[in-house]
């Protein structure tokens, strides 16, 4: 289990974070970007900060960051990999893939790994439909998987 | 009778004055251009099938069960969202359209739970009517699958599933009913403006959430019951409904807490209240209330409330229940003893500004009639005595100038001591809405308030000055105003004199009132008094708004006569959207103060002095009137402890809590011999008291209350007086049984009464209340529809008159042994001495008054959030627990007094205005400290009131 930063600290960094981005147009998203990146989620407790910061409630910045998925509520594991299950990776049998996946890091979907080594999540098109079935690991796109490379991506998430 | 049915139309009015002409579904319909087609449709009285539209918050389109097919259009645009348009020809029923709206209801049906036998909405369910409507017969889908109705699917847990959320005390959330329209996010929002709701999720897993996924308790809700009342199906319901079950008959009344004089529909099963709805043509209110209004009436039902008449012959006996005649023959007796013993002016009364307008004008009546002197008064001595004295002076009107649809209209308001989001939440709510479309606003507090800053709300400019400088700040900002040439000399010219203008010009213009000297005795940034004065002379349609804050000084008629002069030299008086507006205190002060409450005014405001004013009254009542002012409450207290004054009766006011100096009110009602008290509860007061009259509640009877805008609504009897006997038929027994001929047989007679005497209600009688609704007095042949904006033409007293005001700084001041300032306020839940709102669940917000105090200070006296501490001033000395915020500047603390444990009001002084005697509760020089727990005198005080309310066993029958 990841150390989760104690509130106070949450609260000053998450300051610093605000006031790098208050001042563009629109500043929600790029700030919960930036503490997305700062923390590696979105910590409850830095909600009501940005809330203050911005005028506006709790409930309008609880509403922004559970709409977009790519804002995590909990930490995430080291290594994040996504798995595409829209309709061009589909047809291309990505629900075979994902089954595998769960089969070999041994958790499903939106969960990760007891050992903190892996986060597994769906996404929706990777725009790399040409290379399906296709997956994201840390950023990195992946394309055509088949067993073997299946097998590269858990010896790497692992090791 | 039958249940009140108001017409949804499903998208809020277009104020536009353009007219469109468009065909639905072969009638013609003319509308304001902007009309949605579905508002336009129900114009035409047909009713297109709806879900997420609802005319109090504007359209969202989500639903797709409102589709209509235009001609000459593609597909089938929803018409809620969609404008109509010159010649449009609308279909709203095809079988496209048929089909299509089945199919979308079939989904809502398939995540739904189909218990409508046991569902508290059976009846009365938008889901239910509309799957009715249009003609759902199967559901394809079945209800197995993901869903967030069961709480378990085939055995597993359903992680889609949520508990029923029962922790606000009036209304519970049950999210496995939601439809997600959206309608509770959007009420709170446009409506209220608190933004305490949201949609979480997205898709499939979009729910509606309080906060940040928290129970509705924990969240920034503050239970104005928008939400609840926006739910088209059982998702929000009050918990009474689902005790009791829908209510049968309703009638219009209004609301019996703040000024603001919010119409509600009260939902009766039989006799008994199963809630209160805010009717959409109040005036005041537009539809929506607050958490005191729609939810805390419980008091009228608590065990507390007193029900049969009790004398005793000592305060220190316990109470005897009697009879009502025996009650009011011992009163009557022992009020004439004490005139033949003591003189005519011996006793005396105290009107109630939560009363109606037609019990005032009763008490009054017997005072004047019945015990032949002027010895009257009301709590509005404690409150807006100085907005009488200081509007009289300079506009001619002793009431706020706008309606309250003005507010609409503003560009800049300036709030000055007065925290509307807590006092008055319902103009509160309007004004916030006013502010997110972009007008500007100024607020003067000693307190960072909700006002100040809250989600989309700021203040343009927050001064916050030091409690007892509101004279020098607000003629600091006239000074700008003259040095910098911000004045509208036109509008002064027309309707001022302008030699007094220059007078007063000249005067503010003085170094000593620039910001540069002001801002040094205030604690204000110079720079920020500027700004302000700027913004609020230059920046279009310029209001005031102000509270307590301003009159409870012993400047306060000062401030509000710097207040008008502002507001005449800028020439924001006459239109919409400028204006001077009191936020009156209590649900009828403006109408006791109309009524003749004060000791030297007949109804009407016109003095006792005036012959021919007496005339009317003596030739209608058969006795010769005192010509002379009689005493003010101070005056009566005085008088009693010197002996000179031996009986009260008052009537709904707790003078022991809500007057200052508590144990100068003590002595003076304990030197008394015959203290008469008329109220639902023992209050602190009754603790004094030789007799008791129970009350009753608002619910209980007929009559008139007048807000804070003038305008006299109608209060509607929905149960019969649980103490037999409403509040003015028990005056009317004491004034008979005293030996006055009265003969009221219904409330409608006095205010007959009222408007044969009193020329600005001349055109007023129940009849036309029933037809106009509620009208805004002067309304008279002048007027015949009322006045919504006063001096529209010219000021009523002739020419706007400017007088100097000069800064006297109270006599109140810190020093060594009382280093900080206290001053009062209000809570959102709590209803001024809290005898109604603490009788119901409204404690659950605020269950003890607490002191806010600067951390700075705090951590000079080593007090930590929570600890007890001891607050003393000259008076006297309480503790209560601390707040440690920044909310408040240094130097000053905070507290309300809404407790009876804390009497906040032992501690404040018997300063008080010089024109109006209005206590100065706004500046105490104090000191706090570390405590204990409860003081010497809270415990005293504590066993008196305990001792003094035993009620004596009934004797066994004879």
């Amino acid at each position: 289990m990841t150390m989760q930063p104690a509130s106070t600290e949450i609260v000053s960094r998450t300051a610093a974070i605000i006031h790098e981005f208050k001042g563009l147009e629109g500043p929600l998203l790029p700030i919960l970007h930036g503490i997305q990146e700062e923390f590696g989620y979105v910590p409850q407790d830095s909600l009501p900060v940005i809330a203050d910061a911005l005028n506006i409630s709790n409930a309008e910045v609880h509403g922004v960051a559970t709409f977009y998925h790519d804002y995590r509520s909990h930490p995430a594991g080291r290594h994040v990999l996504k798995v595409c299950q829209a309709e061009a990776c589909q047809s291309m049998g990505s629900d075979a893939v994902a089954a595998k996946l769960k089969q070999l890091l041994g958790i499903g979907f939106h969960e990760t790994a007891r050992d903190g080594s892996v986060t597994l999540e769906p996404v929706y098109c990777l725009g790399l439909c040409a290379c399906a079935p296709s997956a994201m690991l840390d950023g990195e796109v992946i394309g055509r998987l088949d067993d073997e490379k299946l097998d590269e991506i858990v010896a790497e998430v692992r090791s | 009778m039958g249940l009140i049915q108001e017409i949804d139309f499903g998208t809020p009015a277009s104020t536009s004055e353009k007219q469109v002409t468009l065909t639905v579904d072969g009638f013609t319909v003319t509308v304001p251009e902007g009309t949605s087609i579905m508002r336009a449709s129900m114009e035409a009285g047909i009713a297109i099938p709806k879900l997420c539209a609802t005319d109090m918050v504007d359209a969202f389109g989500s639903c797709r069960l409102c589709l209509v097919e235009i001609e000459g259009r593609n597909g089938t645009p929803s018409s809620c969202t969609t404008p109509v348009a010159p010649g449009m020809v609308v279909h709203t029923q095809t079988g496209k359209l048929k089909d299509i709206r089945r199919g979308v209801m079939e989904l809502y049906i398939s995540d739904h739970p189909l218990d409508c036998l046991t569902c508290a909405a059976n009846g009365n369910c938008e889901l239910q009517t509309q799957a009715g409507v249009v003609g759902l017969r199967d559901v394809r889908y079945g209800y197995e699958g993901d869903n967030h109705v069961f709480k378990k699917n085939d055995g597993v847990e359903n992680f889609r599933w949520m508990a029923k959320d029962e922790s606000n005390p009036y209304f519970t959330y049950d999210p496995s009913k939601c439809i997600v329209c959206s309608r509770c996010v959007r009420a709170c929002e446009e409506v209220q403006g608190t933004f305490a709701l949201t949609i979480e999720g997205r898709g499939f897993g979009s729910r509606v959430s309080p906060g940040m996924h928290q129970p509705f308790i924990d969240s920034e809700c503050v239970s104005c019951g928008a939400c609840v009342q926006a739910c088209p199906t059982a998702t929000l319901s009050e918990k009474s409904l689902i005790q009791i079950g829908q209510p049968e008959n309703s009638k219009v009344t209004t609301c019996a807490y703040c000024g603001v004089g919010c119409q509600f529909k009260a939902e009766m099963r039989g006799d008994e209240l199963v809630r209160m709805v805010p009717y959409k043509d109040g005036k005041a209110n537009r539809g929506h209330s607050c958490v005191k209004g729609r939810f805390a009436y419980g008091y009228s039902t608590h065990k507390d409330r007193i029900l049969k008449p009790m004398i005793r012959e000592k305060i220190s006996d316990p109470w005897r229940e009697v009879s009502w005649e025996e009650a009011l023959t011992h009163t009557a007796n022992e009020f004439r003893r004490i005139q033949y013993q003591y003189g005519r002016t011996a006793i005396g009364g105290i009107t109630s500004s939560r009363c109606t307008n037609e019990e005032t004008y009763l008490v009054q009546k017997l005072i004047r009639q019945g015990f032949r002197n002027n010895n009257v008064d009301t709590c509005a001595r404690v409150c807006h005595s100085p907005t009488g004295y200081g509007l009289g002076q300079t506009f001619g009107t002793s009431a706020g100038t706008q309606d309250f649809d003005s507010v609409e209209h503003t560009d800049v308001v300036i709030v000055i001591g007065a925290n509307p989001a807590s006092a008055h939440p319902v103009f509160a709510s309007r004004l916030k809405k006013r502010l997110r479309k972009g007008a500007k606003l100024i607020v003067l507090d000693p307190r960072r308030t909700e006002m100040v800053k809250s989600a989309h709300i700021q203040a343009d400019y927050h001064l916050p000055l030091k409690p007892g400088t509101n004279v020098a700040v607000v003629t600091s900002l006239a000074h700008v105003i003259v040095t910098e040439g911000l004045f509208n000399e036109a509008f002064i010219r027309e309707r001022c004199d302008w030699d007094e203008f220059q007078d007063w010009a000249s005067f503010v213009a003085l170094p000593e009132n620039s910001p540069e000297v002001v801002g040094k005795l205030a604690n204000v940034d110079p720079e920020l008094i500027r700004g302000a004065a700027r913004l609020y002379a230059r920046g279009g349609n310029g209001s005031i708004y102000y509270g307590l804050g301003v009159t409870e000084h012993s400047q306060g008629s000062t401030t509000v006569i710097a207040i008008a002069n502002l507001a005449m030299a800028t020439g924001n008086i006459g239109r919409k959207g400028v204006g001077v507006n009191p936020l009156r205190g209590q649900n009828n002060v403006q109408g006791s103060c109309d009524m003749g409450s004060f000791p030297h005014e007949l109804p009407g405001y016109r003095h006792v002095s005036g012959d021919a004013v007496r005339d009317i009254y003596e030739s209608l009542w058969g006795v010769k009137l005192d010509d002379e002012p009689g005493l003010r409450i101070p005056n009566m207290l005085d008088a009693a402890v010197d002996g000179s004054f031996k009986g009260l009766y008052v009537q709904g006011e707790d003078i022991l809590q809500s007057d200052p100096d508590t144990k100068h009110v003590a002595a003076g009602l304990a030197a008394m011999e015959c203290v008469v008290v008329q109220d639902l509860f023992l209050n602190e007061t009754a603790n004094y008291a030789h007799v008791f009259l129970p009350g009753s509640t608002f619910l209980e009877k007929d009559g008139t209350f007048t807000n804070a805008e003038r305008r006299i609504n109608r209060v509607r009897k929905v149960m019969a007086p649980k103490n037999g006997l409403a509040d003015w038929e028990v005056t009317q027994k004491l004034a008979q049984t005293m030996g006055l001929d009265w003969n009221y047989q219904h409330p409608s007679e006095i205010m007959d009464e009222i408007a044969k005497t009193t020329p600005s209600f001349a055109k007023v009688s129940y009849d036309y209340l029933e037809q106009m609704g509620s009208v805004q007095w002067p309304c008279n042949d002048k007027a015949p529809l009322g006045t919504p904006i006063v001096h529209v033409d010219g000021f009523v007293r002739g020419k706007g008159k400017f007088i100097r005001t000069e800064y006297v700084a109270t006599d109140e001041k810190t020093g060594p042994r009382f280093p900080l300032l206290l001053t009062t306020g209000r809570i959102l839940s709590q209803y001024n001495v809290g005898a109604q709102t603490r009788r119901t669940d409204n404690v659950m917000w605020h269950s003890e008054d607490r002191l806010e105090i600067h951390p700075h200070d705090a951590e000079n006296r080593g007090l930590r959030d929570g600890d007890w501490v001891k607050l003393t001033s000259r008076s006297g000395e309480t503790t209560l627990r601390a707040e440690i915020t920044d909310r408040v500047s240094p130097g000053v603390v905070y507290t309300t007094f809404h407790h009876p444990d804390t009497q906040a009001n032992v501690i404040t002084t018997d300063f008080s205005d010089w024109a109006t005697n209005c206590p100065e509760y706004k500046v105490t020089a104090v000191q706090v400290g570390a405590s204990n727990g409860p003081t010497e005198w809270q415990r005293d005080y504590n066993e008196q009131a305990e001792q003094s309310r035993r009620i004596a066993p009934l004797q066994a029958a004879e």
